[in-house]
């Protein structure tokens, strides 16, 4: 009972979206406020529906409900509770039905906070909702029902992949969809701009809560399921480059060139087109990403063939609006007018190589995770693109940009001063020599290449703390007034140095992590002991543990590091049995932002148990730097003039909402 | 297949390639230097049974075939570029994760230089030709439109007599 109606209340969904999808429309061609209202209900009641649908299939999970085939497949009745309920998305079918609840979501969210756009403009976001909704609704009905029951109902569940039954099953994928789904709004805005053929300064105001938003989420998203990774698969990895991976960084990059463009379009009524095109790219990109992940085509292109109905509903998808919107871009783009000059060196130029930059960057990405796929498609031979391929092609791009983000925030609009902007760095500049010099001589014949690296990420949050210093006056005015000025600043500048940063504080993680990153790898019997870096870990003994749903091997390490006693580090190995397949669970001990990594491999014959064990020095900063560039979003979300909102010409406009 | 279309980061990783848990240790090499070499190697060179994960990373058997049979090589005093060679002589390009400059892969590595210097250029011209174009006179938006030259001619008019007074 509980699974056909969370099945009609999906189909009632469906019957709004298409609803919303043409009447506002009809109603703004006519100019009938009536019929361009009834977007605003539709996309709440869609809301209402797609949410009953999405908790009767928890319920489903939570009372273990195995007469449904999406329950069998993916629980077991002595899963804990918090399991069954992150199961829900930990499967194509609940993952998509997440999907399209965070699209309703938004929809939901414009139409309830909305208040202050333009009756035809909210119209036309809410028609485009309501089309990218309705094929989505449909890919589910059609092609990957959770709903579906099983004849003669089994006893018991498959359980959910054991990998999967993490903390980070319950926060990473909704924050990875709040991002990738964030994006339809921008979207739905640079189409509704396009079809009504006009687009203002004002516009880019009411766009640009949403995408930071979106972008807030998917930068803590992506950082979550990196760190994920990095303590769930055992080999302290953070990030593969695997096209998953991929698929969720090529949104993230395209949005962020898009925040920055968006921030030119609204102070200075310039870069319009470039944006319109910047926020269909990352919605599109969005888009690619669930193709690439939901269809298949990854493992192969065979596996793709021979299963098609998904994949190709999803092409067909990817295709309608990518092509669509890109077809309406090209159609009506030269209707938009061009808007403010600048200098080649000025804000708004800086913003445009960040934009350059980024943009290539992202196109690297794309062309790396696609070529094996098209080649393959094209001539029948495999090739294989991986890791060291986009370190040489990204890693470059990546560090040119590094060098360019603190003179960016230093230029002024329009026409800007660059040697006074790197005299005005002059500090961040010898920041980053003394760090360079510091490194060198520390690690004296060591690595040469990774001191300058770091040395530009100080540089960068050197910088970032610069354009502050400058703003508040600090050292040139008494101490009282630079603090009264440092109160007076918009949040937005702070956000931005916030986040500027932080990709800094990122940098210097990753140069430390891959290059001093120091292991032991051997195999230990108990009151062995491993020396790693400077600590000492004596395997005290190994015991065994019944779980709810799988067996447990627990090693106790005993750290010590120069005599001193610091604590037992337990790290095990979990059996599943159900699945008959095993987990490693790392044992962290942090020390600052350092690390000490133990997993454990297979017990030896004769009771030796197979043992990694790494130090990796400042690893925690690859992931403090996306909070507090997210932190910085928020920061800049909070900025009065988006709580003000845009603008309008006429009627006082009713504050807008924050985003959230 | 329904495991790999599971979730977003994780799954992927690890489908086919069980738990997490490479180089074992009597692969090492009692040659530290060596088998530095040996690990470098291995983080370029694909576990084909795999998705997108190195023989480094890898907890597949044939990685570990594959993992010894570098070390094999590299013991018997051949060059990187050598075992390189014999492995994709014996498996094909597939086995590269940093694929080769053939023609195959001219597009994979050229188009990323040429999409930033083409990039570029294309900005650098269109800034000159804005700027060239708003700097003369001919340019629609540096004239006055019909609208604006009248509320000028008003306001000099309102101006003169006051100037005479």
């Amino acid at each position: 009972m509980i699974a056909e109606a969370g099945h009609y209340a999906l189909v009632l969904a469906l019957g709004l979206a298409l609803i919303q999808s043409t009447v506002p429309l009809l109603g703004a061609r006519w100019g009938d406020h009536a019929l361009m209202n009834v977007a605003r209900s539709t996309a709440l009641a869609q809301l209402l529906f797609v949410a009953a649908s999405f908790t009767a299939l928890t319920m489903l999970h939570v009372v273990s409900d195995f007469s449904v085939a999406n329950v069998f497949e993916n629980s077991h009745s002595m899963k804990p509770l918090l399991y069954k309920i992150t199961g829900v998305w930990g499967n194509h079918e609940g993952s998509m039905l997440l999907w399209v609840l965070i699209l309703a979501l938004f929809g939901g969210l414009v139409a309830a906070f909305g208040n202050n756009l333009p009756l035809s403009l909210r119209a036309h976001v809410l028609a485009v909702q309501g089309w990218v909704a309705a094929a989505f609704y449909l890919f589910i009905l059609v092609t990957s029902n959770p709903f579906l029951r099983i004849a003669s109902p089994p006893i018991e569940g498959r359980d959910l992949n054991p990998v999967l039954q993490d903390i980070g099953l319950a926060v990473h994928p909704p924050m990875l969809y709040l991002g990738y789904v964030g994006f339809s709004i921008s979207f739905s805005f640079a189409v509704a701009a396009l079809i009504e053929g006009r687009i203002d300064a004002a516009w880019a105001r009411w766009v640009r809560p949403w995408t930071l938003v979106a972008w807030i989420f998917l930068t803590l998203g992506i950082a979550m399921g990196s760190y994920w990774a990095y303590y769930e698969l055992g080999w302290g990895g953070w990030w593969f480059w695997d096209p998953v991976e991929n698929a969720s960084l090529m949104p993230w990059l395209a949005g962020t060139a898009l925040l920055h463009s968006a921030v030119v379009m609204e102070k200075r009524n310039a870069l319009k087109v470039w944006t319109i095109l910047l926020s269909i790219l990352t919605f599109s990109l969005s888009l690619l990403g669930t193709f690439l992940v939901r269809s298949g085509v990854l493992t192969s292109v065979h596996a793709f063939a021979t299963d098609p109905a998904r994949g190709v509903f999803i092409l067909l998808i990817l295709c309608l609006f990518i092509g669509g919107s890109l077809s309406l871009f090209a159609w009506r783009a030269s209707s938009l007018k061009q808007g403010g000059l600048f200098a080649p060196i000025s804000r708004e130029g800086a913003l445009v190589l960040n934009n350059l930059l980024i943009t290539v960057a992202c196109w690297t990405v794309l062309l790396g995770t696609l070529y094996p796929m098209v080649h393959e498609v094209l001539t029948g031979n495999k090739v294989s693109v991986g890791a060291p391929y986009f370190n040489l092609t990204f890693g470059p791009l990546c560090l040119g940009l590094m060098l360019a983000v603190p003179f960016g925030p230093l230029l002024a609009w329009k026409r800007g001063d660059l040697l006074g902007a790197a005299q005005r760095l002059t500090a961040a500049g010898i920041a980053a020599l003394i760090a360079i010099a510091v490194l060198w001589a520390w690690t004296w014949g060591g690595a040469t290449f990774a001191p300058l690296v770091i040395g530009l990420a100080v540089f960068v949050v050197a910088g970032a703390m610069t354009d502050l210093a400058e703003r508040m006056a600090l050292f040139r005015v008494p101490l009282g007034v630079a603090m009264a000025r440092a109160r007076g600043l918009p949040r937005s500048t702070w956000g931005s140095a916030f986040a500027h940063a932080g990709v800094g504080i990122a940098l210097i993680g990753i140069v430390c992590e891959t290059t001093w990153n120091s292991e032991y790898i051997g195999s230990m019997k108990p009151n062995d002991v491993a020396k790693v870096a400077g600590y000492q870990l004596k395997l005290d003994g190994v015991t065994q543990r019944q779980g709810p749903n799988f067996r447990e091997m627990i090693a106790q390490f005993a750290v010590t590091l120069d005599g001193d006693e610091l604590r037992v580090m337990t790290p095990s190995k979990r059996n599943f049995t159900t699945r008959n397949s095993s987990t490693t669970e790392a044992a962290l001990l942090t020390r600052g932002a350092s690390q000490l990594y133990i997993s454990l491999g297979d017990t030896n014959a004769d009771g030796a148990i197979a043992v990694r064990i790494y130090h990796k020095p400042l690893v925690l900063l690859i992931w403090w730097g996306p909070v507090l560039m997210a932190f910085g979003g928020l920061l800049s979300l909070s900025d009065r003039r988006l709580r003000v909102g845009a603008p309008k010409p006429a009627k006082a406009a009713r504050a807008l909402q924050p985003a959230e | 297949m329904r495991k790999l279309l599971a979730s977003v980061f994780v799954v992927a990783m690890m489908a086919g390639c069980p738990a997490a848990y490479a180089v074992q240790p009597d692969e090492i090499m009692a040659d530290p230097a060596k088998e530095a070499r040996a690990r470098d190697l291995s983080r370029e060179l694909r576990c084909m049974v795999c998705q997108n994960q190195s023989i480094d990373d890898s907890d597949a058997p044939l990685a570990r075939d594959l993992r010894l049979l570098v070390r094999e090589r590299i013991a018997t005093g051949e060059s990187d570029s050598q075992v390189i060679d014999f492995l994709v002589a014996r498996y094909g390009e597939f086995v590269l994760l940093k694929p080769r400059f053939t023609p195959h892969t001219l597009l994979l590595w050229l188009l990323p230089p040429l999409a930033l210097i083409g990039g570029g250029l294309a900005l650098w011209l269109y800034s000159r030709r804005r700027a060239n174009n708003s700097g003369s006179p001919t340019d629609p938006s540096r004239r006055l439109t019909e609208e604006e030259e009248a509320r000028l001619e008003r306001l000099l008019a309102a101006d003169t007599p006051d100037k005479q007074a």
